[in-house]
């Protein structure tokens, strides 16, 4: 029986057997079905696509252009070639709030993965009960200027529940977020109160996809918890914590509303981090260009730990199988 | 078919949330509406007496009033700036007024005819911008006055005329200093004055903190900067340099900050904005006085369990007592939607017919000396005493009024003297260091 085919040889489905080769008479009729799913796919794609052009790409593209400004909102931008990235270069507060952030995000995702981890493990190992999973993320629950302004309740030096309690024990009280030593660590420290149980969930997630069998195979063999932890647990996980040590590290610079309605960015800029310097210098001073710029240097920072995150920690493979 | 269906669902729903995007921008704007924005809470029940009296008087127009909080206001007011959808007429500030002359979003009020003579000194003149028109209608003033704890002052056997009487030098401090170590008492009972004083662990401090300051210190240094013979800057209005360079603010400074080295001022690491600022501190017990301003009156005489008295602030070197006398005005929007409207409100809001009955309520002091006067009568009417504000106002003998400064680049100003003046307070940076601020903030001016 011969088949009849105008297509190239390179044109057949790959892998398939000359039994499934289509007649021209089916593709058509296929290539019709599909290419209703097609428009309907398009359809339903649409008002995502829309919401990223316009809430994201669009911006990300007007923001680009008016780093090269001058723009105070008001008036028509003016065309200043260079000059923000310049100044940028040569702005020390910049290059202070970088590194603020910076060493806010160290502290935040270091505490916050190795407490997620922490936790995550031991609901996995120790209980399966869901009520301590809710528990584990209430603090998540609330938002981020609401957290903020109860612990600046809580650590206020004089008056708040934590520096009475300390002064209590006859210690002298801890300016949390008056003094520059602290401020910074207590930020990070509030934050990771606040996500450490939505991270630990994810994590959690990641460890109900390793397979059983395998803490029962190390176990025959003598395994303890400890290395069971090292040997399986982390490893397998590794895909997993890859892309939450992203998605954290990503949202940890962005830091902006607990710093905003706790410390305002002092004492003298001891917590005046990357966005909260963009937001100052573009609704405080009006200076939208530069803040635009500096916004900019941002998403090539951001975009290039991502990159290299995603490089060391091979985050696209699994060990599993 | 289903998905035509599902076409005409999206367009649907895009229609509706382009037509309620349209509608949510033109709400409140009717043509014989005028919109009007401030920030006071305590104020809100005397604007809109107010209002019910422009109404009556203009038939056809009516006042929607929008109250915002302080912080959220100047926000919310930008952002309207920037969507058009700014209010007709707006509660404005001085410190903000450099900045919006700067963004040329308001309308010039010169067709008002607002006469500077009918109000309190200085008020009607600062509104007047760099290019001679004038941007806002004079509304209310407020000064700086100390505010103390009546049972402490007594226990450490202060009086009021001692506390109305004190001055202070950057030397010794004199009797003001003398009398905040006499307020403050460490942990083992002993006073800021005796023997053993303990300025580690103080119990009760002299005086509250205000903060750093920031760029016009109005209820913390400028009291004495200014009683020391200091300006801001080198011109009444819009200066083109300013002069935080100067040897004799940096001098007071160093004193003023010094009191929290030697216990009797409470240091930086105890103020907080928000959970707690001087009226708290002093309504906690952790402060025996504080400088405050008058919109605070009714914060510390509402202190359950407070008995509060009022001191007007020190003399300085230059052998006069000062304070900051800030006026509010209100403005009209350059793109207000009802600007004759807005014009006729801002008139109205400006007159002594409204000033009398805002100052009736008892929670600001007018700009007409009429309003003043009766504000002043409706504080004694709840049994307070309001002189220590309005002397400086009244007695220019003894007493020196200044204003919030007023140039180009404000924000810039204060972005730049926050955190320079915060090093200096909480970090101990030496005073000198504010010279190259001054630079910096010299060298924008000068762009």
């Amino acid at each position: 029986m011969t088949i009849a085919s105008s297509s190239p040889p390179s044109r057949l489905p790959v892998g398939g057997a000359e039994g499934t080769r289509t007649t021209p008479r089916t593709r058509r009729a296929k290539a019709r079905e599909g290419g209703g799913d097609g428009r309907l796919a398009a359809v339903f794609l649409a008002p995502a696509l829309l919401g990223f052009l316009v809430f994201l790409l669009w911006p990300t593209l007007r923001g680009v252009y008016l780093s090269f400004t001058r723009f105070n909102l008001l008036t028509p931008a003016e065309w200043v070639g260079l000059d923000n990235y310049d100044r940028m270069v040569h702005d020390p507060i910049f290059w202070d709030s970088l590194r603020v952030t910076v060493v806010y995000v160290v502290i935040n995702i270091g505490v916050q993965t190795v407490s997620a981890l922490a936790i995550a493990v031991l609901l996995q190992r120790l209980t399966q009960s869901a009520v301590l999973r809710g528990i584990v993320l209430t603090p998540y629950l609330m938002s981020n200027v609401v957290a903020g302004i109860v612990w600046l309740w809580v650590l206020d030096t004089q008056l708040g529940i934590g520096n009475e309690i300390i002064a209590g024990l006859g210690l002298d009280r801890i300016p949390f977020l008056n003094d520059e030593t602290w401020a910074i660590p207590t930020i990070a420290l509030i934050n990771v109160w606040r996500h450490v149980g939505y991270t630990a969930l994810l994590l959690f997630a990641g460890l109900q996809a390793i397979p059983n069998d395998m803490y029962e195979a190390a176990r025959v063999d003598g395994a303890g918890e400890w290395r069971m932890f090292w040997r399986i647990t982390l490893p397998l996980l590794r895909p997993v914590l890859a892309v939450v040590l992203i998605m954290t590290v990503i949202g940890s610079f962005q830091v902006f509303d607990t710093v905003a309605v706790t410390t305002n960015g002092g004492p003298a800029n001891a917590t005046n981090v990357l966005q909260f310097y963009i937001y100052g210098s573009a609704f405080g001073r009006f200076q939208f260009g530069y803040a635009s710029a500096m916004s900019v240097a941002l998403l090539v920072v951001l975009s290039a730990i991502t990159v290299l995150q995603y490089r060391i920690t091979r985050a696209g493979r699994t060990d599993l199988g | 078919m289903r998905i035509r269906t599902v076409m005409a669902f999206t367009g649907a729903l895009t229609l509706s949330l382009v037509s309620g995007c349209a509608q949510g921008g033109a709400a409140g704007s009717g043509a014989g509406s005028v919109t009007y924005w401030l920030w006071d809470a305590n104020q809100l029940p005397a604007y809109q007496a107010c209002a019910k009296g422009f109404e009556k008087e203009n038939p056809g127009l009516d006042v929607k009033i929008t109250q915002l909080g302080w912080a959220d206001y100047w926000t919310k007011l930008t952002a309207s700036f920037i969507a058009g959808t700014e209010p007709d007429v707006f509660t404005d500030h001085i410190q903000k007024f450099g900045q919006f002359a700067d963004l040329n979003v308001l309308e010039p009020l010169d067709d008002l005819g607002i006469d500077d003579s009918a109000y309190q000194t200085g008020l009607g003149a600062n509104w007047i911008g760099r290019d001679g028109h004038r941007y806002g209608a004079p509304k209310d003033w407020d000064t700086v006055a100390l505010f103390y704890d009546k049972k402490l002052t007594e226990a450490a056997g202060l009086t009021a005329d001692q506390l109305n009487s004190l001055s202070w030098n950057p030397r010794d401090g004199g009797t003001f200093e003398k009398a905040i170590a006499r307020l403050t008492v460490d942990r083992n009972g002993n006073r800021g004055d005796e023997p053993g004083f303990d300025k580690h662990h103080v119990k009760v401090y002299g005086l509250a903190t205000g903060g750093a300051g920031d760029s016009d210190g109005q209820t913390t240094w400028s009291p004495f900067t200014a009683s020391a013979g200091w300006n801001y800057t080198d011109k009444v209005r819009w200066g083109d340099t300013y002069a935080y360079d100067s040897k004799t603010f940096q001098s007071v400074i160093d004193w003023y900050f010094g009191l929290a080295e030697k216990g009797y001022l409470a240091p930086y690491t105890d103020y907080t904005d928000g959970a707690n600022p001087a009226n708290a501190q002093v309504a906690s017990g952790r402060a025996a006085a504080a400088f405050d301003g008058a919109w605070m009156i009714s914060t510390y005489y509402g202190t359950k369990g407070l008995d509060v008295g009022t001191a007007v602030t020190p003399t300085g070197p230059s052998g006069k007592r000062a304070t900051m006398m800030n006026g509010l005005a209100d403005s009209v929007t350059k793109n207000a939607r009802n600007k004759g409207g807005a014009k006729k409100w801002v008139t109205y809001l400006a007159s002594n017919a409204c000033q009398k009955t805002v100052g009736g309520y008892g929670i600001v002091f007018p700009a007409t000396p009429d309003g003043t006067a009766a504000a002043v009568a409706a504080y004694r009417k709840k049994g307070i005493d309001v002189s220590a504000f309005t002397e400086p106002v009244t007695d220019k003998r003894h007493a020196r009024t200044f204003s919030f400064p007023v140039t180009d680049y404000a924000a810039d100003v204060y972005a730049l003297m926050r955190p320079a003046m915060q090093d200096v307070f909480a970090n101990g940076a030496p005073v000198s260091g504010l010279t190259k601020t001054n630079d910096q903030i010299n060298f924008i001016l000068g762009q």
